[in-house]
């Protein structure tokens, strides 16, 4: 028990997370056609990108990238901000929410 | 040199009238449209006025001086190529000082004149700012110095007399014949053009004096290329002055306004030949062969047009077919070397067939339109001012005794007869044409003015006086303006054109022509007289006795025809077939096609990457990315190696 705790996890396992947290992104971005579920993909995958820089961080032993984390925390917060004005707007112009309609900048 | 006597107004002054009326016009009242586009030829004539009276004192001492010839140059050049150097130079010699003289002055008059005859027409600004631009490019024609400049202003009356015959454009003839003038006259110009660089290749300018002075160093230089450029030259001539062969466009040229027909198709710009021709005497003196080429065709159309205009029933075709040939006669009088006598004979051609253009466009406005003589007839007491300087007119240009076409012809006819047995054929033949311009004229003259009016629809009434007085004057100057004589004409030109080739001073024979001249004129009027006043129905009976010869005449020798068969329609067929369908069609059109294919085919293909949907955008780009991510992590070089390539970086 000790000696598991003591252990730290390898830089690997990390980075795959990462890397299959920003795939499942992708994919959620790529298929998912409710515009939430788009946006939380987009999350996800900044998110994604946030686990490696912090993994790297303690890695290197480097504050930058933490101090990069935050960066974009505060522009995710931002977005999420407008974005979801934007969606709340689009849904009470057009009553929808499905992307694939949403495809004219025009009403 | 201390006179400044500023020629450079003479053209400016009418382009600043066309460049006021054509620019505001429309937006200015008539009356001040006019007044503008009447005080430009005036100032103009004022300031040739004043370049003739400074001439004048010169030539008699204590006055003054003004030594010819004056030259005026642009202190900016126009083209500078190593060696070729050409300026906008103005030369003012006897010769450009008469032809300014009639070109300001009756260009004046009939200024004038079109006040009166175009006060109804709606473009009456356009109308006056085309006039003007003529006298503009005409006076730069007349005044230049160098073929070049020349050629500018020649051009440019080919441009004003295009836009003045298809003036009323909506009239398809009148739009068919301003292209037909035009294309015509391309035809001449490529000649001018060809001797203009003949005359640069072997002479290396284009300056009218340098090449006299060059020529008049090498006496013996005559024949070859000479005849060459002399010919070309005489080809551009030909053009403009309609002369055979490419006379065809001036009888077409009547569906312009009247007065444009006096200005540009009688008095002036159709003398540009003749006067081109004087202008490079020096080069057809050293070609025997060129100048009696000019004396034939001279000679011919003279007796051509003068037999069409036996039967032509417009009144203004009948004029314009006497201006073809009096200005034959003017070819003819260059063609024997006696310049002066041309020249004396374009001045009193401009007074009197000015005057006989005006009257008829009198005529026509009196009848409301009516050109037809066939419908006249009897106006000799509705139209009595018109018809008395018409008078003057038809008795001038018949060359009657004491008149001032009996004292030009003349100076042609004794000019040719003194020219041997070559010469003699000529003078007969000009004799013939002008016992024919006797008759044609009176026939016109009767026609219009006696018998029982024909038309019962018009109602004729005299011209405003507008349109009078400078009829009234020109008609003044039919009668007295040969009196000078053709000595005293042929010596104050003579620095300009070489003397008289003919100073025989042969008393008797001279006397003796004349009185031949002058019988002949009356046996052709008294024939006119016989048919169209005593015996009114007697043409009819000729005309249907002789078929034949009256269809050839009145068809004008078919040769509209002719030149249609063998010239229009070949090049119809040819832009047609070849150039429309092949080239333009097959080629140029297939090859526009094939490229648009090509571009359409693509767009094809790549429109399927654009298909607006944000997700497929957005899933090529994540493939996209994917592709570089595993271009970065394959191993090229070991994967490379396996199949035997090995890469090095440059420089290792």
């Amino acid at each position: 028990m000790n000696s598991l705790l003591s252990q730290e996890v390898p830089l690997e396992f990390y980075l795959i997370l990462s890397a299959l947290l920003f795939a499942l992104g992708i994919v959620g971005f790529l298929i998912k056609r409710n515009l939430i579920s788009v946006f939380m993909s987009i999350e996800l995958m900044l998110n994604a990108v946030n686990l490696s820089f912090v993994t790297f961080a303690h890695q290197w032993h480097a504050v930058k990238g933490q101090i990069f984390v935050f960066f974009v925390m505060m522009v995710a917060a931002a977005e999420a901000a407008v974005g979801l004005a934007i969606i709340i707007a689009v849904f009470r112009s057009r009553a929808t929410l499905a992307v694939d309609r949403i495809d004219l900048m025009k009403l | 040199m201390n006179v400044h006597l500023n020629l450079w107004l003479i053209p400016l002054l009418p382009f600043a009238g066309f460049l006021i009326n054509g620019l505001l016009g429309r937006r200015l009242p008539k009356a001040l449209v006019s007044t503008i586009a009447l005080l430009a030829p005036l100032a103009a004539f004022g300031v040739v006025l004043n370049a003739g009276f400074l001439q004048y004192v010169h030539v008699n001492p204590g006055f003054g001086d003004l030594p010819l010839p004056y030259v005026e140059t642009c202190p900016i050049g126009w083209i500078n190529i190593s060696t070729l150097h050409i300026d906008f130079s103005f030369v003012l010699d006897q010769l450009s000082l008469v032809m300014l003289l009639v070109i300001t002055g009756v260009g004046f008059l009939i200024h004038v004149y079109s006040v009166g005859y175009m006060a109804h027409d709606e473009g009456y600004a356009r109308y006056f700012a085309y006039l003007n631009l003529f006298l503009f490019f005409m006076t730069t024609l007349v005044l230049a110095g160098n073929a070049l400049l020349m050629f500018v202003g020649w051009e440019g009356v080919g441009l004003a007399s295009y836009l003045l015959i298809g003036f009323w454009f909506n009239k398809t003839t009148a739009a068919d014949a301003g292209k037909k003038a035009f294309i015509v006259n391309r035809i001449g110009d490529f000649g001018f053009l060809i001797g203009m660089f003949l005359l640069l290749a072997n002479f290396g300018t284009l300056t009218f004096s340098e090449i006299a002075t060059k020529l008049g160093q090498d006496a013996d230089w005559t024949g070859g290329v000479i005849t060459v450029i002399a010919l070309c030259l005489l080809l551009g001539a030909t053009g403009k002055s309609a002369q055979l062969p490419l006379y065809i466009w001036l009888p077409d040229a009547m569906e312009g306004p009247t007065p444009v027909s006096a200005l540009i198709h009688a008095a002036t710009m159709v003398t540009a030949g003749v006067y081109m021709i004087a202008r490079n005497h020096v080069l057809f003196a050293h070609s025997p062969f060129a100048l009696s080429t000019v004396a034939v065709v001279g000679g011919a159309t003279a007796l051509f047009a003068a037999t069409i205009a036996l039967v032509q029933t417009d009144i203004k075709r009948v004029l314009a077919y006497s201006t073809i040939s009096q200005l034959g006669y003017m070819f003819l009088g260059c063609g024997v070397a006696a310049y002066s006598a041309a020249v004396f004979h374009l001045m009193t051609h401009a007074f009197f067939k000015a005057l006989l253009f005006l009257a008829a466009g009198s005529v026509i406005h009196g009848m409301g339109g009516e050109q037809d003589m066939r419908k006249m007839g009897g106006l000799r007491t509705k139209l009595p001012v018109t018809f008395w300087t018409m008078t003057a007119g038809v008795i001038a240009i018949a060359g009657i005794f004491p008149f001032a076409g009996f004292f030009s012809k003349d100076a042609i006819l004794y000019a040719a007869y003194t020219q041997g047995t070559a010469g003699k054929v000529l003078w007969f033949v000009g004799l013939l044409t002008a016992l024919l311009t006797a008759f044609y004229m009176a026939r016109l003259w009767y026609l219009t003015f006696f018998g029982e009016t024909r038309s019962h629809d018009a109602h004729p009434h005299e011209s405003p006086w507008s349109m009078l007085g400078p009829l009234v004057i020109l008609a003044i100057l039919s009668v007295v303006g040969g009196w000078i004589g053709i000595e005293r004409f042929g010596a104050f030109l003579a620095p300009a054109t070489g003397p008289r080739a003919v100073e025989t001073g042969n008393g008797t024979l001279e006397i003796a022509l004349s009185v031949i001249a002058v019988a002949v004129a009356v046996i052709g009027w008294y024939f006119a007289d016989r048919l169209y006043r005593q015996n009114p129905e007697r043409p009819k009976e000729l005309a249907t006795a002789y078929p034949s010869g009256y269809k050839i005449l009145a068809n004008k020798y078919y040769v509209d025809e002719f030149y249609g068969a063998t010239v229009v329609r070949p090049i119809m067929i040819f832009s047609t077939y070849f150039l429309g369908w092949v080239v333009d069609k097959a080629i140029l059109g297939g090859l526009a096609w094939l490229l648009g294919g090509i571009a359409v085919f693509c767009g094809a293909l790549l429109q399927r990457w654009q298909s607006g949907n944000i997700r497929s955008y957005a899933a090529w780009l994540a493939a996209g990315a994917a592709a570089v991510l595993l271009f970065v992590f394959i191993p090229w070089t070991s994967v490379l190696a396996n199949f035997g390539i090995h890469l090095t970086l440059a420089g290792q």
